[in-house]
């Protein structure tokens, strides 16, 4: 209680000062976030919203406006009908095709990933900076370095302009940045386990199966949303190793925006750009959590 | 009986460093081999070369009479214990335990049996199903043994397991390890900087510095004959005295001289050896040094002895003098009547004592 016979008055009025002061503060900090949240939605509100109206009402109306009446004929156009080209199947078998380049694509450099990861990590051998290097080197290669010799390589093997040509062509361009991921990761993981497992018996896969990759979920979780997008929205190899069949859906898209004749369908533009972001939007949403995770891990003792 | 480890002529290097040198160590089955030394002495390398973790430059390793050169350390017939104990984190207890057996294709009844007889010899039965990262560090520590012991090896290897737990939990657990080498009488190689763990677990110590054995021998062996002024110093807390001091053979004596500061030489006599140098450093353990009238012996010698500083520890008081311009420690009995800035007559024990030489280090009798 004789504590208190110390405070002065002065300096209970200045600690109210101080508290307003970092009220006000806060809140200019949410007024600041909120304005540079809204700046960058404001493109996908555009792009959602034009994508509900119809052309009339486009040419009418204004580009924030909310739409009058809402449509989804758009939408269905992009999705089944829309022309590429000379042909008009929407973005339909694109979608397709860039699944079936993203997801084996993703899964075969994840896999490599971390059993190169694994090898640079915890089984040290003569060479292995060197060779690490060389690796992280391969991270910084402009793709477009690289498009001749790779369109060489493909044709030698027989995979030009096929979807698997594609796959390989992801495959080697991702292993740089999968190792890099795997490495940092399991370079923080003792080496005396992998001693204690050897002298259990273990060899060398059967070290990573039981004991690694059970570590390994937050690293594959970053692996994959980073391999995924990357595939996913390629656009240079997918339009310079594909032929009509073949094409991922960026450069169906581009070619829908591209090739309209007369009117230019800004609704079925927007409605087909969403589409073919929706599965990169989906996988950051789903494992996201993990991402941020993931980007922290090692920090912490596990 | 033919030795369970048998270590010839080993060298290991690193390029062009050579990290052990020459070493020649055999132990019996039951032995209990502790290596100590100082870090970087390349005690836990030695093992490592055991384990057949790191490959040897030259030399032979034999375990149970097999030559293992060219072993993975998984057909070794070994377990190992490690610092940072090594559990696979993802794993229960359980099957941290019966990894190995798993790997081997080991039945599973089998594998639930020793499982069961490991867990209820090391008391962490109940602790089965958690995972490594909700256990305390002496648990953990008992995990680790615990996957170790279940392998019934021909020999264990224990690389500096106490040195990650508390002062407390250390010496419990020391004394568990002793206990589990008297139960099941198995051979044991363990390696730990710390002397009082070598003192206390050994049956054989081998003390090591900069990649070479200084001393192979019993505990009592190491503590009271060390072969050089390293050993001497290494081993035992507080650390042996060793005083500077001038032979001058006298008849069949040989008188032995320790300079004072601002007093007169302290002059103790020695028969034994009749060869000693005229200069040598002489050793004596602090509890050779005791109060006068509370020691016994063949050939224990009075003097007075200035003290400058008493440090009670409880059990016993330490007095330190300067002798031979060296702080000499004495240990004393806790009642003792020492002041410091005060003289009191001190008894040495010449029977204990250890001659080195000063410029080799070496042992002189």
């Amino acid at each position: 209680m004789t504590d208190l016979a110390y405070v002065s008055p002065r300096a209970g009025s200045r600690s109210t000062g101080q508290r307003l002061g970092r009220i006000a503060l806060r809140w200019l900090l949410y007024l600041v976030l909120t304005l540079f949240a809204l700046w960058f939605l404001m493109p996908l509100f555009v792009m959602l919203t034009t994508s509900l109206k119809s052309l009339d009402e486009i040419r009418t109306g204004s580009l924030i406006a909310l739409p009058r009446e809402v449509t989804f004929e758009p939408w269905l156009t992009a999705w089944g009908s829309a022309c590429t080209g000379i042909q008009c199947e929407g973005l339909k078998p694109y979608l397709l095709n860039s699944l079936l380049i993203a997801i084996p694509g993703v899964a075969l450099s994840t896999a490599l990933g971390a059993i190169n990861g694994y090898v640079f990590a915890q089984w040290r051998f003569r060479g292995a900076n060197l060779l690490f290097s060389l690796l992280l080197f391969g991270c910084f290669i402009p793709f477009q370095v690289v498009l001749l010799p790779m369109a060489r390589m493909l044709g030698l093997m027989g995979l030009a302009g096929t979807i698997p040509g594609l796959i390989l062509v992801h495959t080697v361009y991702g292993i740089g940045f999968t190792t890099l991921f795997f490495r940092n990761y399991y370079v923080t993981i003792p080496q005396e386990l992998v001693r204690a497992a050897k002298i259990d018996g273990a060899g060398f896969f059967r070290i990573f199966w039981s004991i690694f990759l059970p570590l390994s979920l937050p690293i594959v979780v970053v692996t994959v949303i980073w391999q995924f997008t990357q595939i996913w929205n390629d656009f240079l190899f997918g339009v310079s190793f594909s032929q009509a069949g073949t094409q991922p859906v960026t450069v169906a898209l581009n070619n829908i925006v591209n090739s309209t004749t007369g009117v230019k369908a800004y609704n079925v533009d927007m409605a087909a750009a969403i589409l073919a972001a929706l599965p990169t939007l989906l996988v950051y949403v789903v494992a996201g959590k993990y991402f941020i995770r993931g980007l922290t891990a090692g920090s912490v003792k596990g | 009986m033919a030795p369970i480890l048998d270590i010839r002529n080993l060298r290991k290097s690193y390029g062009a460093t050579e990290i052990l040198h020459d070493i020649n160590v055999a132990i019996e089955p039951g032995d209990f081999l502790v290596l100590v030394g100082p870090s970087g002495c390349g005690k836990s390398t030695l093992l490592n070369c055991i384990a057949g973790l790191e490959p040897i430059t030259s030399g032979t390793i034999d375990i149970a009479g097999r030559d293992m050169t060219d072993v993975s350390p998984k057909d070794r017939d070994i377990a190992m214990v490690f610092q940072s104990y090594a559990l696979y984190p993802t794993m229960t207890v359980a099957k941290n335990i019966t990894f190995g057996m798993k790997v081997r294709g080991v039945d599973q009844a089998t594998q639930e049996q020793k499982l069961s007889e490991v867990a209820e010899l090391l008391q962490i039965t109940p602790l089965l199903q958690r995972k490594p990262g909700q256990l305390s560090g002496g648990q953990r520590q008992r995990v680790a043994m615990g996957r170790a012991l279940v392998r019934d090896p021909a020999l264990f290897l224990f690389d500096e397991p106490l040195s990650n737990l508390d002062a407390k939990l250390r010496v419990e657990m020391r004394t568990e390890i002793k206990k589990l080498h008297q139960t099941l009488n198995a051979s044991i190689v363990y390696v730990t900087h710390d002397q009082i763990e070598a003192m206390t677990l050994a049956t054989k110590i081998v003390v090591m510095k900069g990649g070479v054995i200084q001393q192979i021998g019993t505990p009592a062996e190491i503590y009271n004959q060390p072969a050089n002024l390293f050993v001497a110093d290494f081993m035992g807390s507080p650390a042996m005295n060793l005083i500077p001091a001038k032979v001058r053979r006298d008849g069949s004596a040989n008188r032995i001289e320790i300079a004072r500061a601002g007093a007169a030489p302290l002059v103790l006599e020695d028969s034994r050896p009749a060869d000693l140098p005229a200069d040598v450093i002489l050793g004596l353990r602090p509890e050779d040094i005791a109060e006068a009238g509370f020691r016994a012996g063949s050939n224990v010698q009075e003097a007075q002895c200035h003290i400058d500083m008493v440090e009670p520890a409880g059990a016993d008081t330490y007095v330190v003098s300067e002798l031979g311009g060296k702080q000499v420690t004495a240990r004393l009995h806790a009642e003792t009547s020492a002041r410091a800035g005060q003289s009191m007559t001190l008894a040495f024990d010449l029977g204990k004592v250890s001659y080195f030489a000063p410029e080799s280090g070496q042992r002189l009798n």
